[in-house]
């Protein structure tokens, strides 16, 4: 599969999920585990440029896929401007849930580039906050939309 | 947590998944979407010895205009439905239920055959081909044939297609210019239905009921009101009739009493228009 960019080969047992693989194989440990149930969305990640849990996703699923997480948003070490509007939206408190915010907020605006507050929210309905900051990654994602430099999936 | 360990095949066509099948027997599993699978698997509540992956195939991944039917491939994405021109015209309540199923992620892999095949009472796109009165293409061994959603769920995650089958094309009647409802009540957003409740009046009305038994289920007793002439209140005062709600930390059998009367009431008004 093709995970930021860079083409990975490797075996895995069959069933290994998508999460482990890229946390524990890749060492790109951005990607958050923190459930046990696929409810909490801190696994997301783009398959296909599309929002998936990487936690309900085996690896062998993936194979030939073009896979993007966090660490593959910014560019040249720039930020990508979901993270520049999280950042200045204060999106974040602990930042456990960011990351896969973040994949799921960008996944949401290349299908919808101009959400409502309530498409906002409901677009980010898998995806929970233990600090509960929902109000300001909501603020963010709606800053990233409106900025209108690309928003949108990577 | 991990699952058991399995092999794993990926299938390249409808009749290699098939064949995978008969060879394997009683260890082999499809999987398509994996969201109910994998999160099976994850509590070892589901250890399949062979997992027979039928996700990549795409030519089974359709939604067609068949004439009086729309045809929807089995591995068709949820949200492929939600987001269809065609079902948002022909069958809108469809791709209406599509949409309220978990949330935008799940919606990306999990497959409308995967979901009916699952026959999850709680789940929702079994009570809208119910309501509906649609029907899936099954392939196995002997051929094809057709299974009307009413003889399909047979038992607690208990469907008529054999473990030899596959389900590969689901079809659901036009009804554009049909009323319609779906009525989900849940706590938490991306949530299962506590009870849900899918209407469609087209002339005679159908009204089916979620999680309010062991299968998803017609509600019979307010769909044979309703022929005899009953009015909304009487209709809804049946809505449990004949039905064996679950109990759960959610509910007890009075409470899902209770909300399948108010959701078949809502359910009924909102389809006649009201
Ligand atoms: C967090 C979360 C929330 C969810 N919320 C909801 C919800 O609110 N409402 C809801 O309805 N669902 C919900 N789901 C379930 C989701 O809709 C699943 O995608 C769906 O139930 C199963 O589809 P799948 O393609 O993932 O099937 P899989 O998990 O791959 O398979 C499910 C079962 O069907 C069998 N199967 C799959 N395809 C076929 C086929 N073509 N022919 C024969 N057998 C087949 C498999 O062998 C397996 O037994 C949720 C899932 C998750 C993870
Ligand atoms: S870790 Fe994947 S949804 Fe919680
Ligand atoms: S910022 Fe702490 S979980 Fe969201």
């Amino acid at each position: 599969m093709t995970v930021n960019g860079q083409s990975r080969a490797g075996d895995v047992e069959p069933r290994t999920l998508l999460v482990h693989y890229l946390r524990d194989d890749l060492e790109l440990t951005g990607t958050n585990i923190g459930c046990d149930t696929s409810s909490c969305g801190a696994c997301t990640v783009h398959v296909g440029g599309e929002s998936v849990k990487s936690c309900t996703m085996l690896a062998v699923q993936a194979r030939g896929e073009d896979v993007t997480t966090i660490e593959g948003m910014a560019t040249n070490g720039e930020l990508h401007p979901m993270q520049q509007a999280f950042m200045e939206c204060h999106g974040l408190q602990c930042g456990y849930c960011t990351p896969g915010m973040i994949m799921a907020a960008t996944s949401l605006l290349a299908e919808n580039p101009n959400p409502t507050e309530a498409e906002v929210r409901e677009g980010l309905e898998g995806n929970l906050c233990r600090c509960t900051g929902y109000h300001n990654i909501v603020k963010a994602v709606l800053q990233a939309a409106d900025g209108g430099t690309n928003g949108g999936a990577s | 947590m991990i699952p058991a360990t399995f092999d794993y095949v990926e299938a390249e066509s409808a009749d290699a998944a098939l064949a995978a099948l008969a060879q394997h027997g009683d260890e082999a599993k499809l999987m398509a979407g994996g969201h109910s699978l994998i999160p099976l698997m994850r509590f070892r509540l589901a250890t399949p010895g062979v997992i027979v992956d039928i996700g990549r195939l795409s030519d089974l991944s359709y939604i067609n205009d068949g004439g009086d039917h729309i045809a929807i491939g089995a591995l068709t994405r949820h949200m492929a439905v939600e987001t269809s021109d065609l079902l948002t015209t022909e069958v809108p309540l469809l791709a209406h239920v599509a949409s309220q199923v978990g949330d935008p992620s799940v919606r990306h892999r999990g497959t409308i055959g995967g979901s009916i095949a699952h026959g999850d009472p709680a789940s929702d796109l079994p009570a809208a081909l119910l309501a509906l009165q649609g029907s899936v293409v099954v392939k196995g061994p002997g051929g094809e044939r057709v299974i009307p959603a009413g003889e399909l769920f047979t038992g607690f995650l208990e469907t008529a297609v054999g473990p030899d089958e596959m389900i590969t094309e689901v079809r659901v009647p036009k009804v554009p210019g049909a009323g319609w409802s779906y009525q989900k009540f849940n706590r938490r957003a991306q949530d299962w239905a506590i009870v849900g409740c899918a209407a469609v009046a087209n002339g005679s009305t159908t009204v089916s009921l979620v999680n309010m038994g062991p299968t998803p289920i017609l509600a019979s007793a307010v769909n044979d009101a309703l022929a005899s002439g009953a009015d909304v209140d009487a209709a809804s005062a049946v809505a449990a009739q004949g039905t064996e709600p679950p109990e759960d930390l959610n509910g007890d059998v009075e409470y899902r009493t209770a909300l399948a009367q108010v959701l078949v009431k809502r359910a009924l008004t909102e389809a006649s228009g009201g």
